[in-house]
């Protein structure tokens, strides 16, 4: 039973890991947040409902901002929205990486080496520059577009491990014993090599939100993302751009600030100790 | 000897050629970038902005002005035309005028703001390097000290975090809060550059900061980098054998460990040291310190292309060259590496 065998780990790894113990508690009360939007009293679009700039009370929790939006309700909105698009992007690079890994790995010769040179020159490609660049090309770029771009640049690294994987995998006996026994090529990928290459496409999953999740905070930061739209770039964005540091505001931006910290913070421990958990050789890890 | 010096200038003439090969495909693409966008024909732009204004203009005025603009920008006749003049005043050190502050010349601007990043740049990322890599060299060998987890768990902890937000943590709590140090600029309003003290400590309280976020995520980087590296090396036979003959500790982890860790090292320092264009980017526009990051950030919103340009060939030229002298320099530090072939 695969669901036992996961709580299992999951109880095993809380117990022995402390970066585990840590991160989990806080990820899970970060996703609950995020979920709370849903009961908000408030439109996240609406401005102006409440009076600005005052300082947390009982009735607004983390104070309301200077576009006169209640802080709490509009983090919990700019949690999930954050959450989602990083979960987008994380789950369309994974599928991309995961069919050119296999597909490299499993066919070798010239198309390995055409996949891994395009892989290799994805790679060496400045992020951040092409897409203020892209910015500048398409004038409003939405956040799903803008997934689906940092998806496309998102999946290389991850795909040069699966195959990597793969490729140690086509060597081993099982694959010929299940060749020979008349497996087809697609049952052979499903459902013999899927299980080895998942534990890696869940360990990069968390490594590519945190990848994606900082590219949205700085263009957010920058102006170059839709503004209305709430999400943990875009709130600080607001809270820098109308001065809240010079109005003695702070708690406009120390709400915003927090919960980033926690949330990449958490995101890179539980992370590291899953890493370390899958592969013990791969201590440390690059990106 | 005679033979050295001949296979030196053969790798050298090599290597100069592909850099300035990297070069001149870099012009020619920054060249046709801006102009293949839709709606950046900066004459179009300019005449927008006095349209904006709420000025009524007949349409054969504005026909009549965008063709005048275009004239005084230099961007009339054929792209290929164009592509020629360009080069023209490129190879005559001149990259024509910037069109949102029109009539200053891109150099003018830019030779304003460069020194700012070059400086900021040079001293941080030297500084980063030499702590980063002495630290992670002495702590993969050594294994754990307390010290060595306290800077372990700090760079860990610093790592996953974006480094817009620990900048702005550091400009809240040091220029907000605790009001150490100025909240932006490069040097206190009022004062002209020269060669005082005054100036001088102006300079430095104001790009305190900024340094000071680069060098915590320096450090963080080369450290882990060089661990990386020293892990590897560490199990190598010669190290191995090196322990064997019971070498003294610090000849060994100097003259072994690091030593053959240090060309990548070295590599990684020499390019990063050429981004000049996109390395500082965020912390200029953080600190509103005023360097080529910021003037690139304000060129491309203002669709600025000839400034873009300017800048994006700057870069180029600076990370061509970086490469260029990092191949160069590379046999000198790894006898491994020797000046064969020609443009590998």
């Amino acid at each position: 039973m695969p669901v036992v065998a996961m709580s299992k780990t999951v109880v095993r790894l809380f117990e022995r890991d402390v970066r585990f113990k840590i991160s989990l508690p806080v990820l899970i009360a970060l996703v609950v947040f995020a979920v709370l939007s849903t009961f908000s009293p408030y439109d996240p679009r609406a401005s102006y409902y409440v009076p600005i700039n005052r300082p947390p009370s009982w009735s607004h929790p983390f104070g309301t901002n200077g576009r006169g939006q209640d802080l709490f309700w509009i983090m919990t909105f700019a949690l999930k929205n954050s959450l989602i698009f990083g979960l987008g992007v994380a789950a369309l690079s994974r599928l991309i990486a995961m069919m050119v890994g296999i597909i490299a790995g499993y066919k070798g010769g010239a198309i390995d080496q055409a996949l891994i040179l395009f892989c290799d020159s994805l790679i060496v490609l400045p992020i951040f520059p092409i897409l203020i660049f892209l910015k500048l090309l398409a004038k409003e770029m939405s956040f799903p577009m803008l997934a689906i771009v940092l998806a496309f640049f998102g999946w290389p690294w991850d795909a040069r491990l699966i195959r990597s994987q793969v490729l140690g995998l086509r060597e081993r006996k099982f694959t010929v014993t299940a060749l020979f026994s008349g497996r087809s090529t697609l049952g052979l990928v499903f459902q013999e090599y899927l299980p080895h290459v998942l534990p890696i496409v869940f360990a990069t999953t968390i490594n590519n939100m945190l990848w994606s999740l900082g590219l949205e905070v700085t263009l957010s930061v920058l102006g170059l993302t839709p503004l209305d739209v709430p999400t943990m770039g875009t709130i600080t964005y607001w809270a820098i751009q109308q001065q809240a540091l010079v109005m003695g505001a702070w708690w406009w931006i120390l709400f915003p600030v927090l919960f980033v910290i926690l949330l990449f913070t958490s995101l890179y421990l539980l992370f590291v100790s899953m890493t370390d958990f899958i592969s013990p050789q791969a201590r440390v890890v690059t990106q | 000897m005679g033979s050295f010096i001949k296979s030196f200038i053969k790798y050298f003439v090599g290597r100069f050629v592909v850099c300035l090969l990297v070069i001149f495909v870099g012009v020619t693409i920054t060249f046709l970038i801006p102009r293949l966008i839709p709606g950046s024909n900066p004459a179009e732009i300019a005449v927008r902005r006095i349209q904006m204004v709420g000025a009524y203009l007949p349409p054969e005025s504005v026909e009549k002005m965008k063709d005048a603009l275009l004239k005084l920008y230099g961007l009339e006749g054929s792209m290929i035309q164009q592509y020629f003049s360009y080069w023209r005043g490129l190879l005559k050190g001149d990259l024509g005028p910037s069109f949102a502050s029109f009539p200053t010349p891109v150099t003018s601007l830019i030779s304003k703001s460069l020194p700012w990043t070059a400086g900021l740049l040079a001293l941080t990322a030297t500084i980063s390097w030499c702590v980063g890599t002495l630290l992670g060299g002495i702590a993969s060998y050594r294994g754990k000290g307390l010290w060595v987890r306290i800077f372990e768990i700090v760079s860990n902890a610093v790592r996953p975090i974006p480094y817009y937000i620990l900048a702005l943590v550091l400009l809240v709590i040091f220029a907000y809060v605790l009001r150490y140090f100025p909240t932006g600029g490069a040097f206190q309003i009022g004062l002209t550059p020269s060669m005082s003290w005054a100036f001088f400590k102006s300079v430095l309280k104001h790009g305190f900061l900024p340094a000071l976020s680069l060098i915590i995520v320096g450090v963080g980087a080369w450290f882990i980098n060089m661990r990386n590296l020293v892990s590897n090396v560490i199990h190598e036979d010669f190290v191995v054998f090196a322990k064997q003959m019971r070498l003294k500790e610090s000849i060994l982890l100097r003259s072994y460990v690091m030593k053959a860790a240090m060309p990548a090292q070295l590599t990684g320092l020499a390019l990063q040291l050429g981004t000049v264009f996109s390395g500082t980017i965020i912390t200029e526009i953080v600190f509103s310190y005023p360097g080529l990051g910021t003037l690139a950030f304000t060129a491309i919103m203002q669709n600025d292309y000839n400034l873009v340009m300017g800048i994006t060939l700057y870069s180029i030229v600076a990370i061509a060259f970086a490469t260029l002298l990092v191949d160069l320099l590379l046999p000198l530090v790894d006898p491994r590496i020797q000046y064969t072939g020609g443009a590998a």
